[in-house]
């Protein structure tokens, strides 16, 4: 039987991303897993400085600005003050994996009982496509206009292996919203990570790849095609700490 | 009288008693006692302790549970004051109460462990981007500064803003003997974020920016009517009046008591808030004095700007404004006795 999908509240209002960024995807797969999980009237969200700030024309719940980079830490001091209540971060790479790698990872390293949520577009995308740490080898940007030296500037960073790797966490996982398929997959993860947290099993962390047309200077469907090609193939898909600390 | 405590303790456990829930701060020399003290006695409570991965996270967990509604500490020392400031900002902006504990340490970058006053510029004229103050209260014995931490949630609160104490390397490392306050009951405020959207949101670049300056400079010019607060002796009749705080203002203080005992008119200023700066003080000044003298730990003075200032608004602008800068360390009463004779000899030059 069909079923009536309605557009949750929590995020209902449109949001301003451009044309083709999948920001606006995971904007309504967090109000749907919120909503789904009960906890639309239970959540404090911190979002970051970059493009991640627009997740606020969608979204109608309680919210911080963290400065730059320091999603986690703010997370953390509300997760600490309201125990009961879930904090998740809403945070593009350059804030999170950049600016805020030590964050990222010192709150990720003390399992801290926080979801923080990542969108990998492989640049800074407010600032007008400059690199980041995960940027690809040989992408032009704003910054490496003859296309990313990795001799000089390191190899894309990989922190979901990283912290999966390296660290006791609840829950990390790496998705991508190309697709349905993929899109339905990203849903789930996004639920574990919360149901991780609801469950006080610690830290939890996913990684959303991205598409960036705007900076990447393609239409929406040349910029899925470059992920197929190029980006998905680089940074892998799936869950590398399950919930219950099973490792893949 | 109380036990002897030391003064980073005494001020640990001051916030204790105030009813802090969160204390999250980095280890820095001369005001690390501080946060190992309430790494046991937080928890010993059921509070929350977190040892960040720096100053800058420290201070934005505070931020995060500021938001909650629940009385915040952080504690460092010159350069993890520094890093703080972005967090202070947006504290700021976000208009939360919090403290900020500073157990100043002297000097430029690393600087030295030592006492210093060399962070008064940055503290008391708010320190980070943006226009904004912090009210800041610094103290000059062991006691005040347990009186002072006690206070300091409170006006923090009262004002939704981040207020600084600023004690010493010296008092910080220093024991005397010390009387506590009752402990507080636990308080959340009632505009605090709670998951449920209670409140309307405060997020970027949706505020109404002129508004907001109307309401804060409403804010401050209150905090500066009702707060100011300072030590005052011999002002009526002074020729000379000393102006310092924290333990050179101690010192100063004996200073002037002993050229008061030998019959001189000098007077003194301690100025106990910083921000606000105590300029209603300088209304009691007898009208015919001669000049103003601070006495600061740094190097080329601070504080003397804001005495020049308060001297032109509450009295003339021909009064001259001496500054004796000891640098670092601790203020030698025979140097200050010394360097007074050489102001009173027209051998010192005014700063103003």
């Amino acid at each position: 039987m069909a079923v009536a999908r309605k557009i949750p509240e929590l995020t209902g209002r449109p949001t301003t991303f451009c044309p083709g960024c999948g920001h606006g995807i995971l904007t309504r797969l967090l109000g749907e897993c919120l909503t789904e999980l009960g906890q639309d009237h239970n959540v404090i969200c911190t979002i970051g400085v970059g493009c991640s700030c627009i997740f606020d024309t969608a979204y109608q719940g309680d919210m911080i600005q963290a400065p730059h980079g320091r999603g986690a830490a703010v997370a953390t001091g509300v997760k600490r003050a309201l125990p009961d209540v879930v904090s998740l971060t809403y945070q593009g790479d350059g804030d999170a994996y950049t600016i805020g790698l030590a964050e990222t990872l010192n709150a990720a390293y003390r399992n801290e009982k926080i979801s923080v949520f990542v969108v990998n577009n492989c640049n800074f995308g407010m600032t007008g496509g400059q690199m980041s740490w995960t940027t690809m080898p040989n992408q032009v940007t704003a910054t490496s206009v003859h296309g990313r030296d990795t001799a000089l500037t390191g190899m894309p960073i990989k922190v979901p292996e990283m912290i999966a790797g390296n660290f006791q966490t609840a829950y990390v996982a790496r998705g991508t919203v190309t697709d349905a398929k993929h899109i339905r997959e990203l849903k789930g993860y996004i639920r574990n990570a919360l149901k991780a947290q609801i469950a006080g099993e610690g830290y939890s962390l996913v990684e959303i790849v991205s598409p960036c047309p705007t900076n990447w200077h393609m239409t929406a469907l040349e910029a899925i095609d470059q992920m197929e090609k190029e980006i998905l193939p680089y940074y892998t898909l799936g869950e590398f700490c399950k919930r219950g600390g099973k490792q893949e | 009288m109380g036990d002897m405590i030391k003064g980073n303790d005494a001020i640990a456990e001051a916030a204790v008693r105030a009813g802090v829930q969160l204390y999250a701060g980095y280890p820095i020399t001369p005001s690390t006692e501080v946060m190992e003290y309430l790494s046991w006695r937080m928890p010993e409570l059921g509070r929350t302790f977190i040892q960040a991965e720096s100053e800058l996270a420290g201070i934005n967990m505070v931020l995060g549970f500021a938001f909650c509604g629940k009385r915040a500490l952080t504690a460092s020392s010159g350069p993890g004051i520094s890093l703080k400031q972005e967090g202070i900002s947006y504290i700021s902006k976000y208009r939360l109460p919090c403290v900020v504990l500073n157990v100043v340490r002297y000097g430029n970058g690393l600087g030295s462990l030592r006492s210093g006053q060399s962070d008064y510029f940055r503290d008391t004229r708010g320190g980070g981007n943006g226009d904004y103050r912090c009210i800041v209260l610094a103290p000059s014995s062991v006691q005040e500064s347990v009186d002072l931490m006690y206070l300091a949630f409170d006006l923090a609160e009262r004002y939704r803003i981040v207020t600084e104490v600023m004690s010493e390397s010296a008092l910080g490392q220093m024991m005397e003997p010390c009387e506590f306050p009752p402990m507080q009951e636990l308080t959340v405020q009632d505009w605090a974020l709670d998951g449920k959207y209670t409140h309307e949101r405060r997020v970027a670049f949706m505020e109404n920016y002129v508004t907001t300056a109307h309401e804060n400079n409403a804010r401050y010019e209150e905090i500066k009517e009702k707060e100011q607060r300072y030590e005052a002796v011999g002002l009526e009749d002074a020729e000379y009046v000393f102006v310092s705080y924290g333990i050179p203002g101690r010192v100063t203080h004996g200073v002037v008591n002993e050229l008061r005992a030998r019959g001189e008119k000098v007077g003194l200023i301690r100025p106990i808030t910083l921000w606000p700066f105590p300029e209603k003080a300088f209304e009691q000044v007898n009208p015919n004095v001669k000049g103003f003298i601070t006495v600061e730990l740094n190097d080329y003075g601070q504080m003397v700007d804001d005495v020049a200032l308060s001297v032109k608004k509450k009295l003339r602008t021909d009064i001259p404004v001496y500054c004796l800068p000891y640098v670092f360390e601790m203020v030698k009463r025979k140097d200050v006795f010394r360097d007074f004779e050489k102001i009173r000899q027209g051998q010192w030059k005014e700063v103003y």
